[in-house]
Order: C-alpha cells, then sequence, then structure tokens
C-alpha cells in the first residue's frame, strides 16, 4: 500500500473542502445552514458564567438549520485569536459568540476586522463607533433581577442581615451589590448588606471563608457575584442560611434554601439574533436590556418565599418589565453619608453614568477599596 | 450576645475556625513533602497531586456514593504520581525539581481533562464530627465541626516527628537525604527508599486533594485549588523539615486565609487585598529573616538538590 499517496489524496480533499468551507461561509453572511461559534472563559457547567452562555448555545441547537461549535476554557490571550479562526477555516462558523469580558478589545476586534464579512457579538464589552461593523456587544442590566431578588431577601430575613460574596469592586458588581441593596430596603427599610470582595472571579476557599465569616457575624440570606456560585450556595445551605442565586438557577444544589435567583436568559437573546440575521437585519452593534428586553429574568421562587414578599416581588417585576419603574431613583445616599443621586434624578437602565458606579449606597457594610 | 451576634470575637473565632477548616489540605501536602524531602528528593508535583486527589476523589465518591473510597482513590491517585516521579528521577542525570514542575503540570491538566464532566454533579461529602456541643453559640458549633481527616493530620505530625526519630525506616530515610552512600554502605538502595519516601508523599497530598473536593469548600472545580499545593511545598522549608512545625505552620496558613474575609464581615474593609496576602508576606518575612548566604539552611536534608 503507498501511503504517501493516500494521505496526498486526502490531503488535497482536505484542503479542496475547506476552501470550499470557507468561500461559502464568507460570501453569504447567514445561509439556511449555518454554523456558530461559541467560546468559553471556563468549564460551561460550572453552575455560572459560562452555564449561562452555554443554555443559550443549547437554545440555538435546537433550532433547525443551525449547527453550533462550542470551546471552553480558552483564556482570553492570542488562543482565542486562534480559537476564532479555526472555528471560521475549519468549522465554517459565520457568526462568532466570543462570551468572556477580556476577549473583545484587541481580540475579537482584530478577527471582525480579519474577517470583515463574518458577524461577531461579544458579552460585556462597549462597542464604540470607532469599532468595525460587522462586530458588536450586548449585555444585561442584570442588577434588574438583582433588585427583585434583594426585596425576597428582605422579607426573607430575620436577623436584618444580608451577606454578599463579590470578587472585586468594579462598576458591575457595586451596581449587582447596590441594586439588591435597594431592594432589601424597598422590603425593610432597616437590613443590611455586608459585602465581602474576594479580589478575584474564582476563588473557592475565600469564598466558603467568607461565606462562613458571613454567616458568623449573623446573616442569613446570602448572595453572590462571583463565577461560580456553587461554592457559595452549598457552603451557605449547610450552614442553614437561605440563598439568592446567581448567573444561572442554582436551586437544584440547594432546594429548600434557595429563594431565588439573577439569572442571564441568553436562551432567549441568542434565538433572537439568529432570527433578525436570518430575516435580513442585522443586530443592533450596541445591544442591551433588562427584564424587559428578556436579556435578564428571575428565578421562579422557593417554597421559603412568603406570600407577601412574592407579591411585592412580583408587582415590582411586573413595572420593570413594562418599563416604568426606576430602580436607581434620587435622593440616594452613599454608605459614608454623600449624596450620589440627587433627589428629583433618576437614572434609568441604560443611563451611563451607572455604568461607573464607584460608590456602595447606604445599608451596604463594605468599603470599595 | 442575645441577637446571636457575636460582634469583633468573629474575627478570632474565623481565624481559628479556618485553621481547622483551610489548614488540612496544607498539612497533608506538607508532612507528604517532609517525608519525601527528608530522604533527599524535592517533589514539586504535589500541585498536581492535590489537584488530581480533589478531582478522582470527587469522581469516586460520586460514582460509588462512598466519599472514604474516595479517598483511598485519592491516595492510591497521588501515590501512582510519586511513582511517577520517583520513577523518571531514577533514571541518571535527571532533575527532580524539573520532573517535578512537568508533573505539576501534567497533573492539574489530567484534573482539568477527567474533571470535566465532575463539576456539575454534587458527591456525597464526608462527614464531620461535632466537637462544639457543649457550646450554645451557633458560631462556635460551627467553627468546631471538624473533618476527621484533620484529626489524622494532626496525629500524623508527632507520629512522623517520633518515628523520623526512633524508627528503623525514619533513619533509614533520612540516612538516604543526609548522604546517601552512608545508606548505600549499609547496603541499601537509595532509589528504593526514594521511591517509597515519595509514594508515601504522593498517598498524603492526594489524601489533602481528597479534603478539597470531599468537605471543604466541598465540590470539584477548576480553581479549586488554587495554588495551595505549591504553598505546603514551600511550607515545609518555611518549618524546616520538621513535621511538628509543618503542622502549625499549616495551621497559621489556614488562620491567615480566614483573616482577609473575616476582617470585611465586621467592617475592616480598608486593605484586604493586603490581608489576603498575608500569609504570604507571612512566609516571604520568615525566608528573609532566617535565611543567610553563609550556610545552607538549617534541618536541610544534605542530599536535597537546592543544598547540593
Amino acid at each position: 500500500m503507498d501511503f504517501g499517496r493516500i494521505s496526498r489524496r486526502h490531503l488535497l480533499q482536505g484542503s479542496a473542502a475547506l476552501t470550499l468551507g470557507t468561500a461559502l461561509g464568507t460570501r453569504s453572511a447567514f445561509a439556511a445552514d449555518t454554523t456558530i461559534g461559541f467560546i468559553y472563559v471556563g468549564s460551561r457547567d460550572d453552575y455560572g458564567y459560562n452555564q449561562a452562555h452555554a443554555q443559550g448555545a443549547a437554545a440555538l441547537k435546537k433550532m433547525p438549520g443551525l449547527k453550533v461549535v462550542e470551546e471552553e476554557k480558552v483564556p482570553e490571550t492570542d488562543a482565542v485569536e486562534k480559537t476564532m479562526e479555526s472555528m471560521i477555516n475549519l468549522d465554517g462558523a459565520t457568526l462568532l459568540f466570543p462570551t468572556s469580558f477580556g476577549y473583545y478589545n484587541p481580540h475579537m476586534i482584530k478577527m471582525a476586522n480579519k474577517f470583515p464579512k463574518l458577524r461577531f457579538e461579544h458579552c460585556g464589552g462597549l462597542w464604540t463607533d470607532k469599532d468595525p461593523k460587522n462586530a458588536g456587544s450586548y449585555f444585561g442590566y442584570i442588577d434588574e433581577a438583582q433588585y427583585i431578588s434583594g426585596i425576597v431577601a428582605g422579607y426573607s430575613t430575620k436577623s436584618g442581615k444580608l451577606g454578599f460574596v463579590a470578587a472585586k469592586p468594579i462598576p458591575q458588581v457595586l451596581r449587582n451589590i447596590n441594586a439588591f441593596t435597594l431592594g432589601a430596603r424597598l422590603a425593610n427599610p432597616k437590613v443590611t448588606t455586608q459585602a465581602i470582595f474576594t479580589g478575584d472571579w474564582s476563588m473557592p476557599v475565600k469564598e466558603a471563608e467568607a461565606t462562613n465569616s458571613l454567616i458568623d457575624q449573623g446573616v442569613d440570606v446570602l448572595t453572590c457575584h462571583v463565577d461560580g456560585p456553587k461554592t457559595m450556595v452549598e457552603n451557605a445551605a449547610r450552614r442553614g442560611a437561605m440563598v439568592c442565586g446567581y448567573h444561572v438557577n442554582q436551586a437544584p444544589l440547594a432546594p429548600k434554601a434557595y429563594l431565588t435567583g439573577a439569572e442571564w436568559n441568553w436562551e432567549a437573546l441568542y434565538p433572537k439574533f439568529v432570527k433578525m440575521l436570518a430575516a435580513g437585519e442585522s443586530i443592533p452593534n450596541f445591544y442591551r436590556g433588562g427584564l424587559k428586553e428578556e436579556i435578564v429574568k428571575v428565578s421562579p421562587y422557593g417554597e421559603a418565599v412568603s406570600a407577601e414578599a412574592r407579591k411585592h416581588a412580583d408587582d415590582i417585576k411586573a413595572q420593570l418589565t413594562a418599563g416604568t419603574y426606576t430602580i436607581f431613583k434620587g435622593p440616594i445616599m452613599d454608605n459614608k453619608g454623600k449624596t450620589v443621586i440627587a433627589a428629583g434624578t433618576d437614572r434609568g437602565q441604560k443611563d451611563p453614568e451607572l455604568e461607573k458606579m464607584d460608590y456602595l449606597v447606604e445599608g451596604v457594610i463594605g468599603a470599595t477599596s | 450576645m442575645a441577637d446571636g451576634t457575636i460582634g469583633l470575637w468573629t474575627v478570632p473565632l474565623a481565624v481559628f475556625g479556618g485553621a481547622i477548616r483551610v489548614s488540612t489540605p496544607f498539612l497533608f501536602v506538607s508532612l507528604g513533602e517532609c517525608i519525601t524531602e527528608r530522604s533527599g528528593r524535592i517533589n514539586l508535583g504535589l500541585e498536581g497531586t492535590l489537584v488530581m486527589g480533589a478531582m478522582s476523589a470527587y469522581g469516586i465518591s460520586y460514582l460509588t456514593g462512598s466519599p472514604w473510597l474516595g479517598v483511598l482513590a485519592a491516595g492510591l491517585t497521588g501515590a501512582l504520581l510519586g511513582a511517577l516521579h520517583a520513577g523518571i528521577c531514577s533514571l541518571p542525570r535527571v532533575n527532580d525539581i524539573a520532573v517535578g514542575i512537568a508533573l505539576m503540570l501534567f497533573g492539574t491538566g489530567l484534573a482539568f481533562y477527567l474533571g470535566k464532566p465532575l463539576i456539575e454533579p454534587t458527591a456525597p461529602r464526608l462527614p464531620a464530627i461535632d466537637f462544639g456541643w457543649w457550646s450554645d453559640v451557633a458560631q462556635v458549633r460551627a467553627a468546631l465541626r471538624i473533618n476527621v481527616l484533620f484529626l489524622i493530620g494532626v496525629a500524623l505530625a508527632p507520629i512522623l516527628y517520633w518515628a523520623f526519630r526512633a524508627t528503623r525506616w525514619g533513619l533509614l530515610i533520612r540516612t538516604a537525604g543526609e548522604s546517601s552512600d552512608a545508606a548505600r554502605a549499609m547496603g541499601y538502595s537509595v532509589l528504593i527508599i526514594r521511591l517509597r519516601a515519595t509514594m508515601v508523599g504522593g498517598f498524603l497530598a492526594g489524601i489533602g486533594g481528597s479534603f478539597l473536593s470531599l468537605f471543604y469548600p466541598g465540590s470539584w472545580n477548576e480553581g479549586l485549588s488554587s495554588g495551595q499545593g505549591i504553598t505546603a511545598v514551600a511550607l515545609v522549608i518555611f518549618a524546616r523539615w520538621d513535621p511538628m512545625l509543618c503542622l502549625w505552620a499549616s495551621l497559621a496558613f489556614g488562620g491567615a486565609a480566614a483573616l482577609g474575609p473575616a476582617l470585611q464581615s465586621v467592617g475592616v474593609t480598608s486593605g484586604y487585598h493586603l490581608f489576603n496576602a498575608a500569609p504570604y508576606i507571612l512566609t516571604l518575612a520568615i525566608m528573609i529573616i532566617t535565611c543567610s548566604p553563609k550556610r545552607t539552611l538549617t534541618g536541610a536534608p544534605a542530599e536535597l538538590s537546592i543544598t547540593r
């Protein structure tokens, strides 16, 4: 047998198929038989950020004519460019979702310039007019769902002390802590939220220690903003505290302790994106939304949530969904006694000032530095 | 007190509780490494062993429903990785530190690869023994819910201390570590002694890993170790190759890890990055205070490649 010839022939066939695939892919930006690439920074069943995106990808897999390719644990370095190139060249992906924050600039921008006919959608980035037109960024105002969690937590706490295990004091995290606290104080004005920053997105031992110290301080309802809430949820439930989840529904981990939670709703958004493209429309380059736009959602209430809490939370949720409610409505003081939003000022969900948040509101015990 | 809070007492209690909760992996890895290094070899791969141990313990516990089988599997995985390290190192002109770094990457990589399907499921955990029954303060009771692995580790330290001094195999390990020529002259194979010492070291490190995934924090994920294995290897030098000092050093590191979150929980919120770095600052300080260019570290086995 002549192995040399066979392998050469296979090589030729392979490269022909490849060129064909690439050519087809670039010619029509959206055909009936489309491949979509998803790139995650961590593992896609982490009960957290990555799982939320993977659920969105799973929703696309169910749609006819779509092929989804996924790669996990891609670092926020040149590696993600290589992954994108291989998804484009080998799998013929025409729509890419690099989902982690650090993928955006320069990596995704570089790829979007290199493949101007393909579409790139990034979660969390800030698309500006200077960026390529075939790139886009989307994100959700998950603080709206945190606000609802806060209301439920405010009704459920007996000690009046809530706990928040946070990764880093960046604006998105502070906004979640503040919304959670404002919601809780709507239910019970005396409630305080103790925030602990672990210093990084995934620090299981620190998260467990933070959970334990909060409970030692008398905290009886906890929530978090870290990449994988599993550690906090399991450890808090073991200590008999209640939890509000984050990213995805963690109720299976602690069915009795789980009150509700702030979840991403990518499984509603991604099919929407694909339908826009299929209809020949383009996805807005800068896409944002909250409960109303179905980008975020609230977990179903756990059995421990009282009827009163459900009623109040549902009422506010309905107003947020209708777009008639403002969470950051002045006067709001920070926890040092300074007025951060003056009386009469309404900062709606899209207000760019909120994306620069660097304070903790009154009622939060903790500091941003 | 009446409202169930204990105010500032949280900090010492959290440091105490943290010393018990967080120290066990440090303790097992450092005791294991102590045995290996006393025989004259450094196994830097214990970070990989710890992570592999955590993963295999979780996997076996999930599949069989018995966390104790998981602990055993973690130990055996660790011993296997130890044997691999010792086997490669017994080849001529192989650097044990380089092999250790390779095995550290191999162990973590393999654990992440094999552990992928284990991130989502919940495995049965090791039980805790309630030593706080006498207290009516909930926080004290929680801090005193102690896992039996911690007790085994605490008992192991004095046993090892005694064994190094008074037993035949303890003396053999030390002979191999201090002067391989002497061990050879006595008719013993240094390579076999080191193989066994490295396997026992790996076994203990694997068990340390099982504590991480099966007790505290108590689930398998990829950030689980966050460098605890490599910290524990450094602890051995810090503890001057003395098992009893390994115990105190592990407890200090465990307590220090709890300090940052505990201070934040009572409202000391400035400079938490500094408190989070406390264990490492402690190590650096002690290393600087005790180092000297004129002599090797006291207590260092003479055959170690770093002292030779």
